[in-house]
């Protein structure tokens, strides 16, 4: 056996978990699949554009909260800048939900978990509540009249089911620390866990057309037997 | 004539036709035209910023709100005061769920004791004036009905309060120490010393727990007619709204909706009930893919017909 460089690997090297970890990576997700060149002719819709729309929506989000964190919480109420850098990451907040929800309704109407593709979904679907509750916090991390208000608000429903008590939404350093740190971190790796899963599994095709029998195969002419089975 | 290529299992390798696709640079471009449009919004709309409501505002903007709010604190009647779980533990204040009482259960985590936070230890504090302590001594040490009468009386009375100079003058009535130890109050609110002690309390330097003064606010009159004019209460979708003519969450408009209608919109179990059903709610929405009947909707629906138009199309012809 040889690895990737064509260095033969010795079954010592084999019981490494470097190896098996690496192994498995490159069998799961080879490059041409990882970044692949060439899609399905039907991957010429608009609709997935929103996709990739929303992640550069999240790259503006994230990159405008770590001024906004680095300035610290106080920045932007006393400063022109601040308020201007608070002004894009509220606008790519909206930017991001709005291509998120176009997203997820082109994927719900495409059937987009058909073939064995249902971990996919179920990671988008899990990313845009976990999404829901890093605004959630944003919002109450502002420091002016509405985080007052959705705080006060808040804490009624979370309180009536048992949550309240460890989730305190009237506690501005809870908030502040769910917010910048553990909420964001999790949709970048859903974020990331989605994206993979979707190189792995490719982009879902279109359903039968009605009258349609199946065409016989036809290969690309240009694309290898990976390119083929990773759209 | 042929139709369009599809994959009868759709796991299998796509057997149609493949078109170059360059996956970084549409990523690219992405990135710049969100980063240009949050730009661009920036500069047309800014973000809102009213600024928050403090106790010192509330104070000197309707003292008699204030008052009747402090009162309520101090004789253990306020909204925070019977609010049960996770701040006290009056019995039957919890919002059940059939049987389940996850609010209860949950316990008193963060104990609030409306009169000592409130009134009785930001009284405490302030130094050098011998007929303040003496009213509280005399407040401490009388018997629970007495203090009720107290408090009863000056509540009653606080209607027909006047304010000179932002001291309240009452009708005169049976209040015994609860008049000046709430014009103490006051006067401390109306300094902005209240916020102070309600924030840093324990004598602690740094904080970032506003809980105590948060609930306090919440339990007035003018914190709510505030909320009221920026459209954000709940009876006004106000979860989703922003302050002014902003955008504000519009993604919980389900979670909003739910207590605009019936059977919620009058239950004292509201919130719970909510949150129960957007947990199920959200649960299936993860679940679609394994949901029979839900999984196979998009293909009775026919929307797919639009999104891959350019497919079907070369496929008929």
């Amino acid at each position: 056996m040889s690895d990737g460089e064509g260095r033969s690997v010795s079954p010592e090297e084999q019981k490494m978990w470097t190896t098996w970890l690496r192994e498995r990576a490159v069998s799961a997700l080879p490059p041409e699949k990882l970044l692949p060149d060439r899609q399905p002719a039907y991957v010429s819709s608009w609709i997935y554009v929103f996709g990739v729309a929303t992640i550069a929506a999240l790259v503006v989000v994230v990159a405008s909260g770590m001024i906004l964190g680095l300035k610290g919480p106080e920045w932007w109420h006393v400063t022109a800048i601040g308020r201007f850098f608070n002004g894009i990451h509220l606008w790519a907040v909206e930017l991001f939900f709005f291509a998120m929800v176009v997203h997820l309704w082109g994927k719900f109407f495409m059937g987009a978990w058909r073939g064995g593709r249902g971990r996919t979904w179920v990671t988008g679907a899990i990313c845009f509540l976990v999404a829901i509750g890093a605004a959630f916090t944003g919002y109450l991390s502002q420091q002016n009249f509405d985080s007052q208000w959705i705080a006060s608000e808040g804490k009624d429903g979370l309180n009536s089911v048992g949550i309240g008590s460890f989730f305190n939404v009237v506690d501005f350093g809870q908030m502040y620390t769910f917010h910048v740190v553990l909420l964001p971190l999790a949709v970048i790796a859903l974020v990331v866990w989605h994206v993979l899963l979707v190189r792995r599994h490719g982009v879902v095709p279109p359903y039968p057309a009605k009258a349609a029998k199946p065409a016989p195969p036809s290969p690309p002419p240009q694309a290898t037997p990976s390119e083929g089975s990773a759209p | 004539m042929s139709p369009a290529p599809s994959a009868p299992d759709d796991s299998a390798p796509w057997p149609g036709p493949f078109v170059r696709y360059d996956l970084v640079k549409e990523f690219v471009v992405a990135l710049v035209v969100m980063a240009a449009l949050a730009v661009a919004l920036t500069i047309l709309f800014s973000s809102p910023d009213d600024s928050p409501t403090t106790i010192q505002s509330w104070a000197q903007a309707d003292p008699g709100d204030f008052l009747t709010t402090a009162v309520t604190e101090l004789n253990g009647t306020s909204e925070i005061a019977e609010y049960g779980p996770p701040y006290s533990s009056t019995p039957e204040a919890t919002q059940k769920i059939g049987p389940l009482d996850l609010q209860k259960w949950a316990g008193v985590k963060i104990p609030i004791d409306t009169a000592q936070n409130y009134v009785i230890e930001p009284l405490g504090e302030i130094p050098a004036d011998p007929q303040l302590k003496a009213a509280l001594q005399a407040y401490q040490a009388a018997p629970p009905k007495l203090q009720e009468a107290w408090t009863g009386a000056y509540e009653e009375a606080l209607p027909e309060a006047r304010f000179v100079r932002g001291v309240p003058i009452l009708p005169a009535g049976r209040y015994g120490p609860v008049a000046p130890m709430m014009a103490a109050l006051l006067g401390l609110a109306q300094s902005g010393g209240l916020d102070g002690a309600l924030v840093a309390g324990n004598h602690r330097f740094y904080q970032t727990n506003y809980t105590k003064p948060l609930l306090f606010l919440s339990g007035g009159g003018y914190f709510e007619e505030r909320a009221e004019g920026q459209h954000l209460l709940g009876t006004q979708w106000g979860m989703m709204n922003e302050t002014g003519s902003y955008p504000g969450q519009v993604w919980l408009w389900l979670y909003t909706f739910w207590y605009q209608v019936e059977p919620f919109k009058e239950s004292p179990n509201a919130d719970a009930l909510i949150f129960a059903l957007m947990g199920v709610l959200s649960l299936a929405f993860i679940c679609i893919p394994f949901i029979p009947g839900v999984r196979t909707l998009p293909r009775h629906l026919r929307v797919y017909r639009a999104i891959w138009r350019d497919h079907y199309r070369e496929g008929e012809s």
